[in-house]
């Protein structure tokens, strides 16, 4: 039987990659009975839409722009390079 | 033909041009430049990583004419922010990040594994401006974190790589990408717990 402790290392895990069958299997049966586990594991995946909805806020923002003096650096660079 | 001519065609065939360089700079510079920013939270290293990609671009021979220029940077620029955590990984290889790999998680469970503060049930915010404040709270829960740890999190986002790929990458040198992920995790639910949930 899982503990809280290690339900919530594979709920996490589970977010970057494939679980066996074996801890799969384990999982969905301690989520089945564990309340705040389960909660946690809606949390965590709340947690990734939110992140990358920031993320892709700043990507939008086109109020962020990439200083001029870096982009004048960078420009000077690419002309001494051959 | 002469070969001069065909050594020329080589050079617009395979290499980024200057010219070619300089557009791209305006054109997806600032771009560029948001995309690291929004993963390494940190101005100066986005600038860093920004320029870098472009002398990578430069020097590179693999652009085809029909790929968008926009997407192959990206994929440049990706790698350059992965060297640089992989790098900045190394560096702190004995600090906090790795001395929890035993996974003591003391703060969050007790001896039997259990809870012991158990996950409240979240109000998810629904008006615009209660999902602005959401967001404040993230952002700030974020900056509380190892700035590692931030971007790790943020590299691994849904339109993103495959993620496995990402925490590959990282393995070879950190070997704990899945520990490193989980404390993120559980360090910003909890600031989110208490900030959100209680306010």
């Amino acid at each position: 039987m899982l503990k809280c402790k290690q339900a919530s290392q594979l709920v996490s895990r589970a977010l970057d990659k494939k679980l066996s069958m074996r801890e799969l299997f384990a999982l969905k049966f301690h989520l089945l009975i564990c309340r705040y586990c389960s909660r946690f594991s809606q949390q965590l995946k709340t947690l990734n839409v939110a992140i990358s909805n920031i993320g892709k806020k700043i990507e939008d923002d086109a109020s962020i722009t990439l200083p001029t003096e870096t982009k004048n650096r960078i420009a000077q660079s690419l002309d001494s390079e051959h | 033909m002469t070969s001069n001519q065909e050594q020329k065609n080589r050079d617009t065939n395979n290499n980024v041009s200057k010219s070619h360089a300089h557009d791209w700079l305006n054109e997806h510079g600032d771009y560029l430049y948001r995309f690291a920013l929004a993963r390494l939270r940190d101005p100066h290293q986005a600038e860093d990583v920004v320029q870098e990609t472009f002398m990578a671009a430069i020097k590179a021979n693999n652009f085809s004419e029909q790929s968008s220029p926009r997407t192959w940077l990206t994929g440049i620029l990706k790698h350059k922010i992965i060297d640089l955590m992989r790098k900045s990984a190394r560096e702190t290889v004995a600090s906090d990040l790795m001395s929890e790999q035993d996974a003591n998680m003391d703060e969050f469970f007790d001896k039997t594994g259990h809870w012991e503060e158990k996950p409240k049930n979240w109000q998810m915010p629904d008006s615009a401006l209660e999902q602005q404040q959401f967001f404040k709270i993230l952002q700030s829960c974020l900056d509380k974190i190892p700035n590692k740890l931030a971007t790790l999190f943020m590299m691994r986002d849904v339109h993103e790589t495959d993620n496995e790929e990402i925490c590959k990458e990282l393995n070879i040198t950190t070997t704990n990408a899945w520990v490193m992920l989980y404390r993120a995790r559980m360090g910003i639910r909890k600031c989110l717990e208490i900030n959100w949930i209680g306010h």
